[in-house]
């Protein structure tokens, strides 16, 4: 590949153009013994149980932000869907939509970051897809990703949280707002001058070292679009149960409530990419809160608040002022393409 | 964060809480006349620290609130030429005109752009010099004289493709006419933004004529809790004045400058309030001099004819008279995703920050 080779619609035909890009990039990049059976369908073993699957799709603009591309995205965001559903995720699919005239260097620099996130999450990229369209009918370049994992019985309640009751602790494992917040200054029509940086990562291993072993688990869900504050509204809806949120004991990081401030953000709400809220049984939180502490994702991790018996149906923030106010989810749209 | 945290101190929090509850021996109503302070009051749920004597009510301080469907319907109807590209501010595309919305209008491939700041329009003019650039101005004395420094520049830069919609406003004949109106209320909470461009003397002639107390507030709730604080001892001490509590920011005489480039670009005129229907020179309208960057003066459309929404009471709690939850739409008919008013779109919006926070 040249240095100033862009994407042609050629590279989308399924002749010999694709072939090359595939070659000389996806599988030079994702290579692993079952991507190299180049089959119309991966094939692989799979142990006894469940499988959990998920799909995501990324649009994210702009395609490089301080903190990562759409390729870390791509990579993390379907793997934190497995890792917080219990499952051990283990394969992936990626499949790309390609705007006529994107650059090949940075299609490249893409692909290496889906290959470096695979392999610190010890996933593999087994089968994919690219097309190509015309300049202007997508916006350079979209990411979709599907994961299986393997799901052990002991953790098939967790995506429901039908476990929670009151007294349960909600952990978090850091700082909120800063993936949305990065996209946000990284957009050229603020000309901001702060360098935000996105938190996106697999979270995969920081869950697992966190709730090995552990009998009280109840939810776990990452704080993606919508933030924390989606995340706690959506978990008590229906519910017998309130969740109180300690404000105080939210980490937000000075340059992230800065620009919220400046922009009328309310942090509970801005996306995160590299956040977990675990909902676990108060005898076992702090040991969870331990371990997550050890790893490197989970340095600034706290314990925000609890499951109540009270306010059912309900999730409530104590102020930092000794207030009281109800988070809801959040209607419209805070920030469009932000993953 | 510096001159932030300060302001939201728990324990200061509680001395104020204390000192109210100490001084307030009447029932009284205070009424935040701004949207920001609505937002504020409801995000720290400083309501739950007041005692059951003082009780807030929210005015019409919302911009996007207060202005008039027509005014939507006619943006609408710019946004169907072929040759015009609409800049606004990101609340003002969801509230619903009579039959569509700036967003709707959008999704089907209308040219519309969210600014953060009308300089941001500017920019749109002069990268697109075939089009015609027409800025939504709406707001009161804190967004017009960005309005007004826009037209002077565009001015003077010869950008004649640009455009400014006008809907500005001025606050002061609002906080009459509710007084005049008979609402009843006992203090108004002054606000902050606006002030910093007037300055305190607009408000004088509430103590005068009408033996009400202002308190210019900032915004943080230690500012909202002091000012709630000096209001009440005003009614204590029977000594109704203009105060500012937000002195940080907030000069007496307010922003000359930006005061003379009001004056130089917009002339008042009787305007239309959603709740409160026309109020006698309560309207910015942009001079005779700079009429050819007045949208509508310069760009003729068919408007389609308004009609109000039936059912919806943003009026009466535009007014301080009634609570979004004494509306039958509210959180039914009516939820920020599927506004019927426009209380329910901006997050300055009475109806959208109960929603939100308190309902």
């Amino acid at each position: 590949m040249k240095k100033n080779d862009t994407i042609l619609l050629g590279h989308g035909s399924g002749g010999k153009m694709t072939h090359d890009l595939i070659d000389h990039l996806f599988a030079r990049y994702f290579d692993n013994s079952i991507l190299r059976q180049q089959g119309d369908s991966a094939t692989f073993d799979v142990g006894a149980g469940k499988l959990a699957f998920t799909t995501d799709s990324f649009v994210v603009d702009p395609v490089f932000f301080p903190g990562g591309n759409i390729g870390h995205l791509a990579v993390a965001g379907t793997v934190n869907d497995l890792a917080v559903s219990g499952a051990v995720p283990l394969y992936l699919s990626a499949g790309f939509i390609l705007e006529e005239g994107f650059p090949m260097e940075n299609l490249e620099t893409i692909v290496k970051a889906m290959a470096e996130e695979a392999k610190k999450a010890g996933v593999f990229i087994v089968t994919g897809d690219t097309k190509v369209v015309n300049r202007g009918q997508c916006d350079k370049l979209f990411i979709n990703t599907s994961g299986i994992g393997q799901l052990d019985s002991e953790y098939e309640h967790i995506s429901s949280g039908i476990n929670i009751r009151p007294g349960d602790k909600i952990i978090i494992n850091g700082s909120i707002g800063d993936h949305g917040m990065a996209i946000m200054s990284a957009r050229n029509e603020l000309n901001i001058s702060t360098k935000i940086e996105s938190d996106c990562a697999c979270l995969n291993h920081l869950i697992s070292e966190s709730i090995s072993g552990c009998q009280q688990i109840r939810f776990m869900r990452d704080a993606t679009r919508g933030g924390l504050g989606t995340v706690v509204a959506e978990l008590v809806k229906g519910k017998s149960f309130g969740l109180k949120i300690d404000e105080t004991k939210l980490q937000i990081k000075e340059n992230v409530r800065g620009l919220c401030e400046m922009l009328g953000f309310d942090p509970l709400y801005v996306a995160n990419e590299g956040k977990v809220v675990i909902v676990a049984g108060a005898d076992e939180a702090s040991e969870i809160l331990k371990r997550m502490k050890q790893h490197p994702l989970g340095t600034e991790a706290s314990i925000i608040g609890e499951i109540t018996s009270d306010h059912q149906g309900i999730a409530w923030l104590e102020t930092v002022i000794g207030g009281k106010r109800i988070i809801d989810m959040l209607s419209g749209h805070q920030l469009p393409r932000i993953c | 964060m510096k001159y932030i945290d300060e302001y939201r101190d728990k324990e200061l929090v509680r001395l104020f809480a204390e000192e109210i509850k100490k001084t307030s021996t009447k029932h009284v109503k205070l009424m935040e006349v701004c949207g920001g302070h609505t937002m504020s009051i409801q995000k720290f749920g400083i309501p739950d620290l007041l005692p059951p004597s003082v009780e807030l009510i929210s005015g019409p301080g919302c911009p996007v609130c207060v202005t008039s469907r027509g005014y939507i319907d006619r943006a609408i109807a710019y946004c169907r030429l072929s040759n015009v590209i609409i800049t606004t501010y990101g609340d003002l595309i969801r509230v619903p005109g009579s039959t569509s919305s700036l967003e709707k209008e959008r999704a089907l491939g209308a040219d519309i752009r969210i600014v953060y700041s009308i300089l941001d329009a500017l920019m749109v003019a002069k990268e697109n010099r075939s089009k015609k650039v027409v800025f939504l101005g709406i707001g009161f004395e804190t967004t017009a004289p960005g309005s007004a420094a826009a037209i002077i520049k565009a001015s003077m830069a010869g950008l004649r493709n640009f455009y400014v919609y006008s809907a500005h406003k001025v606050m002061p004949p609002a906080m009459e006419a509710l007084i005049d109106e008979g609402v009843q209320i006992n203090g108004y909470l002054g606000p902050g933004h606006v002030s910093t461009i007037t300055g305190e003397k607009i408000y004088y002639g509430i103590p005068k004529k009408y033996g009400l107390g202002v308190v210019i507030s900032g915004f943080e709730p230690v500012d909202i809790m002091q000012s709630i604080l000096m209001l009440v001892q005003q009614i204590e001490n029977n000594q109704p004045k203009v105060e500012i509590q937000y002195t940080r920011v907030v000069k007496p005489e307010g922003n000359i400058k930006a005061q003379q480039m009001l004056e130089e670009v917009f002339e008042p005129r009787d305007d239309w309030w959603r709740g409160l229907g026309i109020l006698k020179d309560s309207g910015l309208k942009i001079r005779e001099n700079y009429q050819t960057h007045d949208a509508e003066k310069m760009i003729e459309v068919q408007v389609e004819k308004t009609i109000e929404p039936k059912g919806c009471i943003c009026g009466p709690i535009l007014k301080g008279l009634k609570k979004p939850k004494d509306c039958q739409l509210f959180g039914t008919v009516c939820t920020p995703s599927d506004p019927v008013g426009a209380c329910m779109v901006s997050s300055e919006g009475s109806c959208a920050a109960y929603y939100m926070y308190n309902r």
